[in-house]
């Protein structure tokens, strides 16, 4: 009753409760539907047509993502993705510095140019640029991959922290200048602990692309380097789908973990969700 | 690019003067880090898909101009069904993601920190990879819910089942696209339900209106526009994203960024301009939606992003 005074919309139509339950319970079957069967496909031995359960179930799986060459993959993958991130937010923070503080010409361009590489996918850019990075040997290299991969995450890091910069209380760095404090000593010792949860933040999604990253790791790593997407999508190319639905769950938890962690700060910001979208 | 600063922050005039750097050439020095990345492999790849899909060969020597590889792709018949298939998945899951995000976010929207917010929010974080693999084992003939129709005694089998995945039609490609993508427009279409908004539809309802003429004249006009911007990014990524179309999709018609790296990697080099061709022309096309998607942004805030 007190809801229908305060909130009105959509939120009432038709016989209120009995409906908006069962459209509830609607959405979110559709939500969850799709990861039923790569949770029960990670532990399925046998999972013969048409069962709906598994005759045996297996930890095949478990003991899959504990093997060597995944482990390996894993240890790339985060090593890249440390990097990435590290590398994504020292970038950004400068760059973001610029566009939350600054007005000056030709801040729209910078705009469309920090937005287009958050949102074109890799693939039609990096086809170009894949001869210069095998020309100056940087194909099939960590470090290779490192680079192209700051293409997608320097802009949406740049982006997210100019947000932050423009919400900085900039009296606090004068204070401290006024008082004595250097340029970099300002820097550490004040700026950066009051942009820290949006630091934090910004490490945590920039980590999540690069974690998420196929096409453009395919192109440059050449197979050579070998990531967590990367044995997943051969593992989905064969027919071993207890093989394929554990990497899956692999490959998809770190994600879910760190957006539940964030999510909370994100609320209401369309440009840091918008890099999700793109995984 | 960055004359005329009006400095709006920290950087008094003291402060430029003491560090030595003109005030104007600030935000360029800060800027110029991200514009080395953006500019080299940004920039520089469009650059070099164009110039290569024109007969630019480097370190190669040899340039030899032409639309060739244009005029060939155009006129291959498969590449004229890749184009179609593109299109048809771009519509058809933008448009869904974009009518079930904001039908899901009306219905949650009086919860909007509950758990259903948090679980689309979650969706959200999926790989679009392990997207792709979910669909394949839900969608495939021997998939889950075909499995679910038999115990039904809906499906007689496997073959009796509809073929969802690695179909002509993009069926597939479609369900997954509108599964990662609908959630995206209802977390922006969610953010989009300001406290504003509640007041405007309190207002219409003291003015007598119906809960429809609310909807449809007071609600979804506020929400258009961060919705519409949305849709555009979803169009954009399903225009020229690779794993879940190489993955849910058929190789022949395949969607043009599959096309693209088919192209590529094909043994004769000779085939390697129209890879490049393919390329710009997925660029242009995913392009044009960022550049429709800042218009509609920058109309919607008048102030920048």
């Amino acid at each position: 009753m007190r809801g229908r005074t305060s909130l009105p919309g959509l939120s009432g139509l038709g016989s209120p409760r009995g409906l908006r339950a069962t459209t509830t319970v609607v959405v979110v079957a559709a939500v969850l539907l799709p990861l039923v069967p790569l949770l029960v496909w990670s532990v399925a031995g046998t999972w013969r047509y048409p069962d709906v359960v598994p005759g045996r179930f297996t930890r095949r799986g478990l003991d899959l993502v504990l093997d060597g060459e995944v482990v390996a993959a894993t240890a790339t993958s985060l090593l890249i993705a440390v990097t990435v991130a590290v590398l994504a937010c020292a970038i950004g923070l400068s760059a973001g510095r610029a566009i939350g503080l600054y007005r000056f010409r030709g801040r729209r361009l910078v705009q469309f140019l920090l937005l287009a590489p958050v949102i074109v996918p890799g693939l039609a850019v990096t086809l170009g640029i894949q001869v210069f990075f095998v020309r100056y040997g940087l194909a099939d290299t960590v470090l290779g991959v490192v680079l192209v991969q700051l293409m997608p995450t320097v802009p949406y890091a740049a982006t997210l922290l100019g947000a932050a910069y423009a919400n900085l209380d900039v009296d606090y760095e004068r204070q401290a200048r006024t008082l004595g404090s250097g340029p970099w000593r300002t820097f550490l010792t004040v700026t950066v602990p009051l942009l820290r949860p949006a630091l934090v933040t910004t490490a945590l999604l920039t980590f999540l692309i690069s974690w998420s990253e196929y096409v453009l790791t395919l192109l440059i790593g050449g197979g050579q380097v070998t990531t967590l997407p990367l044995l997943l999508f051969a593992a989905i190319g064969s027919s071993d789908r207890t093989a394929a639905a554990a990497l899956g769950l692999l490959v998809v938890l770190p994600p879910v973990v760190i957006v539940l962690l964030v999510a909370r700060r994100l609320r209401g910001r369309d440009d840091a969700w918008m890099g999700l979208a793109r995984g | 690019m960055s004359q005329s600063v009006v400095p709006t922050g920290p950087t008094t005039r003291q402060h430029a003067v003491r560090r030595g750097v003109p005030e104007r050439l600030r935000p360029l020095l800060l800027l110029s880090p991200a514009l080395v990345v953006v500019g080299v492999f940004f920039v520089g790849g469009v650059a070099q898909a164009v110039l290569q899909s024109l007969g630019r060969q480097p370190f190669l020597g040899e340039t030899d101009w032409s639309v060739e590889a244009y005029r060939a792709t155009f006129a291959d018949p498969a590449f004229r069904a890749s184009l179609t298939l593109t299109l048809r998945v771009v519509v058809l899951s933008t448009g869904l993601a974009t009518v079930l995000g904001v039908a899901v976010a009306l219905l949650v929207r009086r919860h909007a920190r509950g758990p259903l917010t948090t679980l689309l929010q979650s969706t959200l974080a999926v790989p679009h990879l392990v997207g792709a693999l979910c669909i394949g084992l839900l969608l495939s003939p021997s998939g889950f819910v075909s499995r679910l129709g038999a115990g039904a005694g809906l499906v007689d089998g496997a073959q009796d089942f509809w073929v969802l995945t690695n179909d002509a039609f993009g069926w597939g490609i479609i369900a997954e696209y509108t599964w990662k993508e609908a959630p995206f427009v209802a977390v922006v279409a969610l953010a989009a339900m300001t406290p504003h908004v509640r007041d405007l539809e309190a207002a219409a309802r003291v003015l007598g209106a119906g809960r429809w003429r609310r909807l449809t004249t007071v609600t979804l006009p506020l929400i258009a526009p961060p919705v519409a911007a949305a849709s555009v990014l979803v169009a954009s990524f399903a225009a020229a994203s690779y794993e879940v179309p190489r993955l849910l999709g058929q190789s022949f018609p395949a969607t043009l960024p599959v096309v693209a790296l088919q192209r590529y990697q094909d043994t004769d080099l000779l085939v390697r301009p129209q890879a490049m061709a393919v390329a710009t022309i997925i660029a242009v096309l995913s392009l044009t939606l960022v550049a429709a998607y800042l218009t509609l942004v920058s109309r919607l805030s008048r102030r920048s992003l």
